[in-house]
């Protein structure tokens, strides 16, 4: 309870969690397949049998029905299924990751000024963004993708505003308590100005939580944009990309070929308990739960 | 009296904050719409339409109006409800989505009468044997369940219940102009999605508030006073963990109201999720206006229901508030 205690009224910095959570197993696992599948989705095109749109049969065949060798057979439009698979997951990480990074740096920075000021200027803040709250994630994509068509600044921009109060509420959440330590007062009568206490005052304090749901919220973009493209709605519709490819091949499911649907599936699936792994290590770890219990 | 009053001042403050959001709300849907590159009688007739044709349409649409009148309109019809007229369907926007809602509406009813009852029930058990096998293992099975999203939940179940490893459930839906309750083996796959996609939530908040509360002090004594544990669970910690379980069945509510988009699509099912991603291709402008707008509500409105149930099941808030 002590240790628990203690280690509760001293707040983490990021490297330590990071080094915490990484000597537990579920946290090593789930680094291990995500980047096992970032190393698939960003380097697996330049070893690709085929080309992304090249045609190398008829579409929805198996492997053994085919003139030309393939390891999983074809798709939709009689493209290579490992090739279009090796080619889909880039798309999707790298919208996401811009979408979470966005979202990062609007929602802390809203958080913190919400936490420093209180009053007339936190309420309008949090106010909006219980607005936009009122949105759920993909709807408020597809409102604006219905608008201006799919394209990728769109989705990155979408999805990354809609995180935002994800983000600016759990910072403001924990930097409430800093605020009223002692040390930003002491920074106060230091009379430093108001963005250098947030930016080496209050963010250092609230990293571990950020490091956190920053995990949590790049999952969650990562399912939410592979969804947005499940729908059809890609920026570019002949483009390989996992959630495409699982609508496009569902067909297969039910007949001879169900890999094109298959193999994209497993890749999203992993990749998100990838991330979910290492999120829930990165939470353990900024909790205190297994020093805790280590100590106890 | 003066307690009740709090409460009261409470909820009707709320209520107020839930309007004025969907007010707002209003305002952004009916704007992303005035942004559009090109107008809507354009977008409907094409390219190649004349100058003449277009201006019919528009009048007829009325976009020759002013903007507020337009937008005073639109949002006096939802009211009212009378939201106008779908652009592609060519007919009465609740004639096109009547059934559909009811549709939804039923999908969602489903997927929350099991998964709020099971979720508690495996919360609770795992609460109450905490960090033994049990707890550890469904733990973490959650926690993988959580991380996947719901459509690759959905083609998982799909893949292994309805091709040829077992091919026992339909692998889409195809209900047409029925009603959903006449096919329920149909319902299997959707519904199972969803409470996939809830359960892991809703059970580790339970988790985690059942926890907390089991360790109090007036729980130590009614376990002391002789009371079987089953007893102490369900008749004095459950009660007192109802609050955030309340603020997380609201959140999942909220999270089927984004999640039936994927899982409609995905089973062909005939609900208002499908028919969002319909309009969107079409740009039927009108119907996802009024689509986001219901789906909106739902949210606003659920989240003002647990804030309230909250309060009043709460003694320590229902005093607080005042």
């Amino acid at each position: 309870m002590t240790a628990a205690a203690a280690v509760e009224a001293e707040p983490r910095r990021p490297d330590g969690v990071v080094r915490v959570a990484m000597r537990m197993w579920r946290t090593r696992v789930g680094a291990i397949i995500t980047v096992a599948l970032m190393l698939v989705a960003f380097f697996g095109r330049y070893v690709a049998p085929y080309g992304e749109n090249e045609g190398i049969g008829v579409a929805m065949k198996p492997a053994s029905e085919l003139k030309q060798p393939s390891l999983f057979g074809t798709g939709e439009l009689g493209r290579d299924i490992w090739t279009r698979f090796l080619y889909g997951g880039r798309p999707i990480l790298v919208t996401a990751f811009l979408a979470t990074a966005f979202a990062l740096v609007f929602g802390t920075l809203i958080g913190l000024v919400a936490a420093y000021n209180r009053g007339k200027l936190d309420d309008l803040l949090m106010r909006a963004m219980d607005v936009i709250l009122a949105f759920p994630q993909i709807i408020l994509a597809l409102l604006v993708i219905s608008m201006f068509g799919a394209t990728n600044t769109l989705i990155i921009l979408t999805v990354g505003v809609s995180t935002v109060p994800r983000i600016a509420r759990v910072v403001r959440g924990s930097a409430v308590s800093v605020v009223e330590r002692d040390f930003v007062s002491a920074a106060e009568a230091l009379g430093e100005s108001r963005w250098r206490i947030i930016r080496s005052e209050l963010l250092p304090n609230v990293s571990a939580p950020l490091l956190v749901e920053a995990n949590l919220r790049l999952t969650f973009s990562i399912g939410v944009i592979a969804g947005i493209a499940f729908l059809g709605f890609t920026a570019d519709p002949v483009a390989a990309n996992w959630g495409l490819m699982i609508n496009e091949n569902r067909g297969g499911l039910l007949g001879k070929q169900p890999w094109g649907t298959t193999l994209p599936t497993i890749a999203i699936a992993l990749l998100t308990i990838g991330t979910g792994l290492i999120g829930d290590g990165l939470s353990r770890a900024a909790a205190g739960v297994d020093r805790a219990r280590g100590d106890a | 009296m003066s307690n009740s009053w709090g409460v009261v001042r409470f909820i009707v403050r709320r209520v107020l904050l839930g309007v004025i959001t969907l007010f707002i709300v209003s305002i952004i849907v009916f704007a992303a719409t005035q942004a559009l590159p090109s107008d809507p009688a354009t977008a409907m007739l094409g390219r190649d339409a004349t100058d003449a044709s277009v201006a019919a349409l528009s009048e007829k649409l009325g976009l020759d109006r002013p903007v507020i009148t337009q937008y005073t309109d639109w949002l006096g019809g939802i009211v009212r409800g009378d939201p106008g007229e779908s652009f592609n369907a060519r007919q009465p926007i609740l004639d096109y989505i009547g059934s559909r809602v009811v549709n939804s509406l039923f999908l969602l009813v489903l997927a929350s009468v099991v998964s709020i009852p099971l979720s508690l029930v495996l919360g609770a058990v795992q609460a109450r044997r905490r960090d033994s096998a049990f707890d550890q293992v469904s733990s973490f099975s959650m926690l993988g369940l959580a991380s996947i999203p719901e459509f690759v939940v959905g083609v998982i179940l799909v893949i292994m219940f309805s091709t040829r490893l077992w091919n026992w459930l339909p692998a889409v839906t195809q209900i047409g102009t029925d009603r959903p309750w006449q096919h329920m083996d149909q319902m299997i796959l959707p519904t199972a999605t969803l409470v996939l996609g809830a359960v892991p939530y809703i059970s580790r908040v339970t988790r985690a508030a059942l926890i907390e509360v089991l360790e109090s002090d007036y729980v130590e004594m009614a376990r002391l006073k002789g009371a079987p544990e089953r007893t102490v669970l369900w008749r004095h910690a459950m009660p007192n963990s109802l609050g955030p379980v309340f603020q997380v069945i609201a959140l999942n509510i909220a999270y089927f109201a984004g999640g039936v988009i994927v899982v409609e699509y995905l089973f062909n099912y005939p609900g208002i999720g499908g028919a969002l991603q319909a309009s969107v291709r079409v740009r039927d402008i009108p119907v996802i206006q009024f689509l986001v707008m219901v789906l909106a509500a739902v949210y606003v409105v659920t989240n003002l229901v647990a804030d309230v149930a909250t309060i009043l099941v709460t003694p320590r808030l229902r005093t607080r508030v005042s």
